[in-house]
């Protein structure tokens, strides 16, 4: 499911920062920052010499953490205050770091409910196991975003030139529509782009279909596929494998 | 047992998903909805007092008989299959969704400090989390919460009945071990 390789059990770059401040018994609002700003740096160094790809988002704490070693170094600027006495620079990120810390209980309270289908069960549900389905799969090609717009700019070629130009009240959202095809896939398990258009082919619907179906497509809600080339594409609900 | 308390019971062994009192009341034409909801609560009552292998639980609005947590490794056994857990990531970005929803994605990047992008679609993708609109500020980010099944499968009536956020941060200060 998921390709990127984590060190250890490191959520993340705070992840990584609890669990300095924890090891070394650090008072969270008290954090001395010339301390763990090495300890982290150090394990940076050992998930580089790991060959781990580096997520740019632990160097962006480093450099904060550098950052604020720095300011804490430099003597307070007199006259040009800013705040009550200057703020500790520390403070926004204990701030932060109790925030995450929070969620992270948030995660485990959650974790240790009852759940479904690990330690409670409702009565006898068919296994989940489409086996049949994925044999037709075979003989399907997963379109790309060119497809598409080809499909689109077949249907749109297919429209009455004679289309008023009225303006109309009806607002349509595209929130409504990536719902409403959601909906209507959750049901079908599997529609055509013309299904999903229906009697109504006016171009400002197909304009929001196409725009819903890429949106789906880009957040991989929803995959589509062709019956080989030039067929009918058809789009289904991404469920894991 | 009263007539209308063994068709309620009669109506959750049947239905697929958690029945819910509106439902029942659409059923049970006349009967009142406030009775419906004493009797389920009765029922569930029945339930605990027996002490069996079956709870009557009340998740997602409606009632829904569900095995006894203790017994889940017999379960286990006659399923055999594991159980689809989520990453503690996964599991994370829920729970900011979870407590701060509505809420766009840059706001859960923002509290976890890293990018939720794998975990939201996988969320996405168990029907977790759902699209729920779009904020009106540029770019149109698109703002999550949580679905209905997931007070389904984490077992709770509603979003009310988890722990509040300044009992979590109790928790912590405490020192103690997590509740379950």
């Amino acid at each position: 499911m998921n390709y990127e390789i984590k060190l250890d059990i490191f959520e993340g770059p705070l992840d990584l920062l609890l669990y300095l401040i924890r090891k070394n018994e650090i008072d969270i609002y008290n954090i001395p920052i010339a301390l763990i700003t090495e300890q982290y740096l150090e394990y940076l160094d050992i998930m580089r010499s790991l060959n781990l790809d580096l997520a740019g988002e632990y160097l962006v704490l480093a450099a904060t953490l550098i950052h604020i070693k720095s300011r804490l170094l430099l003597p307070p600027v007199e006259g040009e205050e800013e705040g009550e006495e200057g703020e500790d620079p520390r403070t926004e990120l204990v701030r932060q770091l109790l925030e995450y810390q929070t969620f992270k209980e948030a995660a485990l309270s959650l974790e240790g409910r009852p759940l479904l289908d690990r330690d409670v069960f409702t009565r006898g549900a068919p296994a989940e196991e489409p086996a049949a389905e994925e044999q037709e799969e075979d003989a399907m090609i997963e379109v790309g975003v060119f497809e598409l717009v080809q499909a689109f700019r077949e249907i749109v070629s297919r429209l009455d030139h004679s289309e008023d130009m009225a303006i109309d009240t009806e607002k349509m959202s595209l929130t409504d529509r990536i719902n409403e095809i959601m909906e209507r896939l959750t049901e079908a398990k599997e529609l055509s782009f013309s299904d999903l258009l229906g009697e109504r082919t006016d171009r400002k619907r197909i304009i929001y279909t196409f725009l819903a179906i890429l949106e789906l497509m880009k957040l991989r809600v929803v995959r589509a596929y062709q019956l080989g080339p030039f067929g009918v594409i058809r789009l289904f609900l991404a469920v894991e494998g | 047992m009263k007539e209308k308390t063994t068709i309620l019971e009669a109506l959750i062994f049947a239905s697929e998903i958690p029945l819910t009192p509106d439902r029942a009341a659409e059923i049970m034409p006349d009967t009142e909805k406030r009775e419906i909801v004493t009797l389920l609560g009765e029922l569930v009552r029945q339930y605990e007092v027996r002490g069996g292998g079956i709870c009557l639980a009340e998740v997602a609005g409606g009632y829904q008989f569900r095995t006894r947590q203790d017994l889940a490794p017999w379960i286990r056994k006659l399923k055999a299959a594991r159980p689809a857990m989520l990453s503690p990531a996964a599991l994370e970005t829920l729970a900011v969704i979870a407590y701060r929803q509505p809420l766009v994605k840059s706001e859960i990047d923002r509290i976890r400090g890293v990018d939720a992008s794998g975990a939201l679609k996988g969320l996405l993708e168990k029907k977790l989390v759902r699209i729920v609109g779009r904020k009106d500020v540029p770019g149109k980010p698109i703002i999550y919460g949580t679905t209905k099944k997931f007070l389904e499968v984490f077992n709770l009536k509603d979003l009310s009945e988890l722990p509040t956020l300044r009992e979590l941060k109790d928790l912590q200060n405490d020192g103690g071990e997590q509740q379950e």
